[in-house]
Order: C-alpha cells, then sequence, then structure tokens
C-alpha cells in the first residue's frame, strides 16, 4: 500500500478526510496550501503524522518544493526508499 | 509594474478582518508609561499589567537604573559598531566572565539581542551538513537561525522525548553533527520541557543539546539558572541560550557552554559579528540586575507562589489553561473573534495581556497569554482573575 507513489497519495488523502475541514473533492493535484487552505504550521503538523505512518523524517526544507498531495507522496516515497 | 506587496494579500485581509471587529488594534497597545513594574498607564487608564515578561519586576530596579544612568555619563550611550570590527569594551568582557561564572561554565558569549543569541549559536553551531532537531513548538529565534544554519531541520513533537528519541534512530547512518534544542518554559503556553530525559536521549545517539531558557532563567531552579538546574541536568546540557530582557528587565541575549571550540564562534557568527554591540549603560543595567537578582531570591519563591494564584484563580473561573504552573499562563479561547473580543474586554477593565493568535500559537487555536511577576501583590491577581471571571461570563451568556 504504501510502497508507491499512488499507494501514499492515497493513505495521505484518506488521513486528511478523515479532518471535517478539509474539502471532499480532493486528489492527488490538489494543491495542499491553496485548495485545503492549510497554512504553514497545518502542513508541517500534518507532515508528523504521516511521518509517523511511514517511519521517516521529512527534513523542514524538503517541505518547501512541495505543492500537491502527489508531490508530498513522491518526496516521502523517495524517502522511503533512501531508509529501506 | 509588480505589487511587491501582492504576496501579502491573505495576511492583508486577515489584518484587516481582525481589525475591523476590534475596537482597537491589538498590535498597536501603547503602554503610554509604566507607573511601577506591576500598572502602566494605557488609554489614559491605570492597568494592571500582565502582559510583560518581566518576571522579577527588574525593568523597574532602581539599582539598574542607577547603574545605567552612572555608566551613560562615564562612557557614553553607544559602542557604534561590532566587537569584531569595532572593539570590545571592558563592560562585555565583564558581564561575560560574570555570566559565565553565574552559570558555572567556562565560556560565555553576548549577543545584542536574546533573537540574536539563538541566530547566532544556532548558524555558528551547525551547517548544511548537519540535522538540526528542533521542538516543533520553539520559537521563531530558533527557526530562523535554524533557516540561516542551512542545516536539515527535523521536528520533534511538542515535549515529547520518546517522539525525539525515534527521530534520532532514524538519523542513525547520518554523518554530520546532530543537535537537539528545546526551550526551558515555551514562551507561549508556559509549558516546561523535560530537558533532563532530553539529556538522557542525547547521550544515547551521540548527539548535542542546546536549551533556550529565555523564559526561565532567573524564574526556576534553586539559583535561577533555569530549568536544567531544576531538573539536576546542567552537566548534560551543551549550549544554554538566554535573554536579559525578561528576568533581567533590559535586552541582549547569551550563549553559555564548556565546549572550547565557542571561541571560533566569534569568527563565524554573523549575526553576533555585523551587528553594533550592546551599549555600556545597558551591560552596567544588566550586571546590577543580575546582582538584585543573586541577592534576592526570594523574588523567585515569590513568583512561583504568584504564578500558583494566577494558575488557580484562572482555572478556578472556569478557564481552560495549561497543566504547567508556571510564570507563563495561557488562557486557550476557541475563535479568533471570541479571543479579540475577550481581549479587549479585559483591556477596558484595566486588565493588559497578551493577544496571541494562531499561527503563532500551538494547536491553532488562540490564546490569552499573561504572564505573572514577582512583584505583583496578592490583591493584583486577585482582581486580575476577578477581572477575568467578570469577562468569562459575560462571553458566555
Amino acid at each position: 500500500m504504501t510502497d508507491s507513489v499512488a499507494g501514499i497519495s492515497g493513505m495521505i488523502i484518506e488521513k486528511l478526510l478523515a479532518n471535517p475541514k478539509v474539502p471532499r473533492d480532493i486528489n492527488g493535484n490538489s494543491k495542499i496550501v491553496e485548495d485545503l487552505a492549510f497554512d504553514s504550521l497545518a502542513v508541517m503538523n500534518f507532515v508528523m503524522e504521516i511521518e509517523d505512518e511511514l517511519d521517516v523524517s521529512v527534513p523542514l526544507d524538503k517541505l518547501a518544493d512541495i505543492r500537491t498531495i502527489n508531490d508530498l507522496a513522491a518526496c516521502l516515497h523517495t524517502l522511503k526508499a533512501s531508509h529501506a | 509594474m509588480i505589487d511587491i506587496f501582492a504576496k501579502h494579500a491573505a495576511l492583508r485581509a486577515a489584518y484587516d478582518g481582525l481589525t475591523a471587529v476590534s475596537p482597537r488594534n491589538p498590535f498597536e497597545v501603547v503602554i503610554e508609561r509604566p507607573l511601577s513594574a506591576t500598572v502602566g498607564l494605557i488609554e489614559g487608564r491605570e492597568t494592571l499589567l500582565f502582559g510583560t515578561n518581566n518576571y522579577l519586576g527588574l525593568s523597574q530596579s532602581g539599582h539598574a537604573a542607577e547603574a545605567a544612568i552612572e555608566t551613560a555619563r562615564t562612557m557614553g550611550v553607544g559602542t557604534t559598531g561590532s566587537r569584531i570590527a569595532n572593539g570590545t569594551f571592558g563592560l562585555h568582557r565583564k558581564l561575560e566572565e560574570r555570566l559565565a561564572s553565574f552559570f558555572g561554565r567556562k565560556h560565555c558569549m553576548v549577543f545584542s539581542t536574546g533573537y540574536q543569541a539563538n541566530l547566532g549559536t544556532i548558524s555558528a553551531l551547525v551547517n548544511k551538513d548537519d540535522v538540526l532537531l528542533l521542538d516543533a513548538d520553539s520559537h521563531a529565534s530558533i527557526y530562523d537561525g535554524a533557516k540561516l544554519s542551512g542545516a536539515q531541520v527535523i521536528r520533534f513533537r511538542h515535549n515529547d522525548p520518546v517522539d525525539l528519541e525515534k527521530r534520532l534512530a532514524r538519523l542513525s547512518d547520518h554523518p554530520g553533527a546532530k543537535l537537539i534544542i528545546a526551550e526551558g518554559i515555551y514562551s507561549m503556553t508556559g509549558n516546561v520541557a523535560p530537558l533532563d530525559k532530553f539529556v538522557e536521549i542525547k547521550k544515547r545517539h551521540g548527539a548535542y543539546l542546546m536549551a533556550d531558557e529565555a523564559h526561565s532563567f532567573g524564574v526556576l531552579g534553586e539559583n535561577g539558572r533555569g530549568v536544567a538546574e531544576l531538573q539536576g541536568c546542567e552537566d548534560g546540557i551543551d549550549f544554554v541560550v538566554g535573554t536579559f530582557s525578561k528576568s533581567l528587565g533590559t535586552v541582549g541575549g547569551y550563549c553559555v557552554t564548556d565546549h572550547d571550540g565557542v571561541d571560533l564562534m566569534r569568527l563565524c557568527s554573523r549575526p553576533y559579528m555585523f551587528t553594533a554591540s550592546l551599549p555600556p549603560e545597558i551591560i552596567a543595567a544588566t550586571l546590577a540586575a543580575l546582582d538584585d537578582m543573586v541577592a534576592h531570591p526570594e523574588l523567585r519563591t515569590r513568583l512561583q507562589d504568584n504564578a500558583a494564584r494566577l494558575h488557580a484563580g484562572l482555572k478556578a473561573a472556569g478557564l481552560q489553561t495549561g497543566e504547567h504552573v508556571s510564570p507563563v499562563v495561557a488562557v486557550t479561547l476557541e475563535t479568533v473573534p471570541q479571543a479579540v473580543g475577550f481581549w479587549n474586554a479585559l483591556l477596558e477593565n484595566g486588565v493588559y495581556v497578551n493577544l496571541s493568535l494562531p499561527p503563532a500559537t500551538p494547536d491553532n487555536r488562540p490564546l490569552l497569554r499573561c504572564s505573572v511577576m514577582a512583584a505583583h501583590s496578592p490583591e493584583e491577581i486577585d482582581q486580575a482573575t476577578a477581572v477575568f471571571k467578570q469577562v468569562a461570563e459575560h462571553f458566555r451568556d
């Protein structure tokens, strides 16, 4: 489930939808800040939840380049692969 | 021509929205002048000050004021440059020696502000090949220092040793130095860090530990050396950073350590090298305030009693506060409009506290941040909690 970018993306969406404030129609191309109305702190806190799920840590500088859910999934996949 | 301020459109909208519902701008409160450590003149009214960081009341120390006046008369009011370029005054050295001795450390570096102490220390200690592990609720100066350093930054859950250890374990193969940073008392919530637990963890993982005791210096520990002294783990803290602008009532910051390598920081810490150094009268006032602090340990006892009284009073008024009893007591509210209304009502009823709004607060909820002083009388604290209770009842109706 979490060994592919698509699998990680699906897991992120599932986690996001557990928050009732998140729009119901999100997909992998949804922009985290613009479409989900997350501020910088909310993004960092959400990423912490995902980190636990995948047992990786995302350095903050990596977050700067992330726009969409799929970007985040790709970043996590790379980090996970490098730790494997 | 591209509007250079266009990027701040969302900030503008939030700011306009806030000021539209608030009878006064919360970011532009003017304390016309302090009448004492605990009372200031705001909008022409005598107002109880419960929103300063003047924990020991020493901003109004007569001893410190006299020292500043005398020094300004004999040495002038400024240094006009940085120590690396324009020279060190004897007083800079004296203050560094005094602080090193107070903390029982080999070395001390002073900075022109507490913000710069974090920026200057962090950016000189680590670089792009290293990893910083920051408590998630760290002060902006720690995040900014991290950014300036270029090191990889990994956040761990606030005050959570298990989470910190998990993240260090993931870094076991990382070749760079690892520096953990935590605060003693957290400035927004008053939470106290488990520094003793962090020391055990850093030893197991070969990491360094820096503690920012800005809000705990002069406040906790038998001698006022902060949370590390209170928890008996000073030996395990590699670098202690702090400020003079809270308990000592002046301005400036410091880093103390036993690591000899710190001398090189004077040659590579840009926030130290490229800023005008502390003016002599501020150093004289700081030294005098430090003498006051050492000579009057009862100030700390009174501060703890006052912290307990304010904390209990706010809890009894049915307000949501943190669990830690410390001189910072944060009342958590649910919505920004509610917090803005509450804060205005407190001020109109003669109590000044800090309005803290997300994202500068944990959990995305607004806080009314109160801070108590040794100088507050029990009657002043009871008056403040009575006003809180009255306003809270109004907002419940």
